[in-house]
């Protein structure tokens, strides 16, 4: 059997850098990041989502509505902001 | 329908008998003297007319569980008496920070607090208008007799449905231990108004952006796809909190405003031989019939006495009361509490003498009382 | 002027122009808010529920707050007064499904009384208590939940109260359904929430979450991620047993599971055949 893959979207401008998602992700996709959103939080960012099993750990346990994982024909780490000028 | 019929009902029996009338279809409430017959009467009568009565822990379960049934879409009251009214402070806030229609029965007996459940008294006037904290607007009318409250109650549904305000129905013990014949009209010989409906479909639709013509935003029910949001904090039209000036400011001015603007819905009074008078009385209420037979009787011996009786207590008719004090050498409010009213008097009659006769009494005062009481000024 | 997208699987059960949302980082009760909607979303995938039925109400305090994110029919009530208001609603339309989604203070705090007689009345509707052992929006007092012996701003010596258990409050006053979980195993309390939901009389579950800010400070941990790791290892989960074996204590531990499910006829029902019954 092919091995599943999955699209990891981390929403920018909720995130609020808590790490719970970082702490629960047991194939380390997930890493703090360098940038900060506009209300001054390190965004969480997807950057190994090839290593993604898709257990939905850190959408599960995300109180901010800011990181989601999807099925798709190819890995894909993808960080989007739901503010657009 | 269209016929009417009649009863011998005292104010309580009445009071539900219009709330039937209204279209009342909730009721929750919590056994206090004097309002439980109000309640036991609807409990019985009620669900005949599709209705729900239940009995709830406390008055703040009560008025909570009409204003959500409200939001639900039924029209809904509750009576009560002063300790159960102080109970429900906060939350007739709510009802007016939400805009949500409902009806309360407050009968009153001798305050403070527990005072003497089975005794009369006026001790709510100011209460009334004020029970909650902040500033919003309220309607308050008080009957004087069972046809009164029979009627005052389904104006009192309509004012509540058409402005979205709580409405308080501000009775006595007295009333309501005095049965009398009341004509129990029906549509159409009676208007019944209902709530606006919105307008726009769900998505444009906000609940608290107010019609520009009478300040009264349409309301949409739950469970019709509106996805509304009832919200207690300070909101915008959408119904979401903003803390910050201007949307305050327009919040609280219209909630006063929006009766102010609908004056002409609400105000009422009634006025006993007050075009040539003299001397000038002003009560409401069980007490109003005991200065009506002081008025009478001094008309009888030439005297020149009148009444002016406010029906809706806040927003008070003004206009009538200023009138007929026009020629009054001196106006005497006669009420069952220390001072109360009189305030509200001497606020719009400057320009004569404004006497306060208070009867701190357990039992409705007789004419000859209320004479002796005021003989100083008579 | 900025525009909102819709971008999370749940954005449609939620107003995504008020988000982010105020509840501090780490917060557990978007967690459980989370795990509400998915029940929610799945039931509604399966043709199983109609959410514009929903009436999501919440007092007042830091998890009351949800109402106002949330894409139902809803209400932000006084403080304490969800559940009479839920009644209200209930009891107006029967069609609708009341669900109260409030803080442990909020419902066996002030709304203490309440919450037992709607409880004993079985009053159809699912009540969702998210239990942070503070009162956390005013800054971190003693809760009727916070555990023995523990600092709050008000009781800076120790807590010297008993906290409730509200499993066995619950189950005693004659609910339904009880059960208790915890935001550090949402998906056993989304399951737990999607079965609630299609019952009927008193529902009632307990979510226990973490109040970084405040509770996770009070108690000495410096990070949402450590406050969650140790609630991890607080939680038992214990398949069949009673409320009364249940355990509700910090050291000793919390149990977790579902202790009641009971098929008893909920108020709605009761009222209907009394009423029929005197042919009103």
């Amino acid at each position: 059997m092919p091995a599943r893959r999955f699209i990891v979207t981390v929403v920018a401008d909720r995130c609020k850098e808590c790490g719970i998602c970082i702490a629960l992700c047991p194939k380390n996709v997930l890493e703090k990041g360098n940038k900060l959103n506009w209300k001054g939080f390190h965004y969480t960012v997807p950057a190994r989502p090839e290593q993604c099993i898709g257990c939905r750990l850190c959408e599960y346990n995300c109180p901010d509505f800011a990181i989601f994982v999807v099925e798709a024909e190819a890995a894909k780490g993808e960080t989007v902001w739901a503010r657009q000028a | 329908m269209g016929e009417a019929s009649l009863g011998f009902l005292n104010a309580n029996q009445a009071a539900a008998e219009g709330a039937i009338t209204a279209g009342l279809k909730f009721f929750a409430g919590y056994p206090i003297t004097p309002a439980s017959d109000l309640f036991e009467y609807l409990a019985k009568k009620l669900p005949k007319y599709g209705g729900v009565v239940v009995q709830s822990e406390d008055e703040i379960a009560a008025i909570n569980a009409i204003i959500g049934a409200s939001w639900a879409g039924a029209k809904a009251m509750t009576a009560t008496s002063g300790p159960g009214f102080s109970l429900m402070a906060e939350s007739i806030g709510f009802a007016a920070m939400t805009e949500t229609p409902i009806v309360i029965i407050q009968n009153m007996r001798a305050g403070p607090s527990t005072g003497v459940a089975t005794a009369t008294g006026q001790g709510e006037v100011m209460q009334s208008r004020w029970v909650s904290h902040g500033h919003y607007g309220i309607v308050v009318l008080t009957p004087f007799s069972s046809q009164e409250a029979y009627d005052l109650t389904i104006k009192a549904f309509n004012i509540a449905e058409r402005l979205r305000v709580p409405v308080v129905v501000l009775m006595d013990y007295v009333l309501v231990h005095t049965r009398e014949r009341v004509v129990l009209k029906k549509p159409p010989e009676v208007e019944v108004l209902e709530r606006k409906k919105p307008t726009k479909p769900p998505g444009e639709y906000r609940p608290y952006e107010p019609d520009p013509e009478d300040l009264v935003p349409p309301m949409a029910n739950y469970g019709e796809g509106y996805a509304v949001l009832v919200e207690s904090m300070a909101h915008d039209e959408r119904g979401y909190y903003a803390p910050v000036d201007d949307v305050y400011e327009r919040l609280v001015k219209r909630l006063v405003d929006k009766i102010e603007v609908n004056r002409h819905m609400v105000v009422e009074s009634a006025t006993y031989h007050t075009d040539d008078a003299e001397v000038l009385f002003v009560a409401f209420g069980s007490v109003a019939r005991s200065v009506m037979s002081v008025v009478k009787e001094a008309r009888m011996e030439g005297k020149k006495y009148g009444l002016f009786r406010p029906i809706s207590l806040w927003p008070m008719d003004e206009k009538g009361l200023r009138k007929a004090a026009e020629n009054a050498e001196q106006v005497i409010v006669v009420e069952m509490n220390y001072g109360q009213l009189v305030r509200e008097v001497e606020r719009i009659v400057r320009d004569k003498p404004v006497h306060l006769v208070p009867l701190l009494k357990l039992d409705l005062p007789t004419p000859e009382e209320i004479v002796e009481a005021a003989r100083r000024w008579l | 002027m900025a525009v909102i997208r819709n971008i999370h699987p749940l954005d449609r059960f939620l107003r995504p122009e008020r988000l982010p949302h105020m509840w501090c980082p780490g917060c557990g009760i978007g967690i459980a808010l989370s795990a509400f909607l998915r029940a929610v979303n799945e039931l509604e995938e399966e043709g199983r529920i109609d959410s514009r039925k929903i009436v999501f109400v919440t007092g007042i305090g830091c998890t009351a707050r949800a109402s106002g994110y949330v894409r139902f029919d809803a209400a932000h009530t006084p403080h304490g007064r969800a559940i009479p208001y839920a009644m209200g609603v209930k009891l107006a339309n029967p069609d609708l499904i009341p669900v109260v989604f409030s803080g442990d203070g909020d419902i066996v705090g002030i709304g203490g009384n309440h919450f037992i007689h709607a409880a004993r009345r079985n009053m159809d509707m699912l009540v969702i208590m998210v239990n942070n052992m503070i009162y956390a929006l005013t800054g971190g007092q003693v809760a009727p939940t916070t555990p023995e012996k523990i600092y709050t701003t008000t009781t800076p010596w120790g807590n010297p109260e008993r906290p409730f258990n509200a499993v066995t409050l619950a189950w005693i006053a004659g609910a339904n359904y009880v059960a208790r979980w915890s935001v550090t195993h949402p998906e056993l309390l989304k399951n737990s929430i999607k079965k609630a939901l299609l019952m009927e009389g008193f529902r009632f579950i307990e979510v226990l979450s973490i109040c970084p800010e405040v509770y996770g400070r009070h108690i000495g941990f410096r990070s949402p991620v450590e406050l969650y790791t140790h609630l991890r290892k607080v939680v038992k989960i214990r398949g069949k047993i009673r409320p009364l074996e249940t355990e509700y204590d910090w050291e000793r531990g919390i149990t977790l599971g579902e202790f009641v499910v009971r098929d008893e006829p909920g108020f709605v029902r009761r009222l209907m055949e009394v009423v029929k019954g005197g042919k009103a």
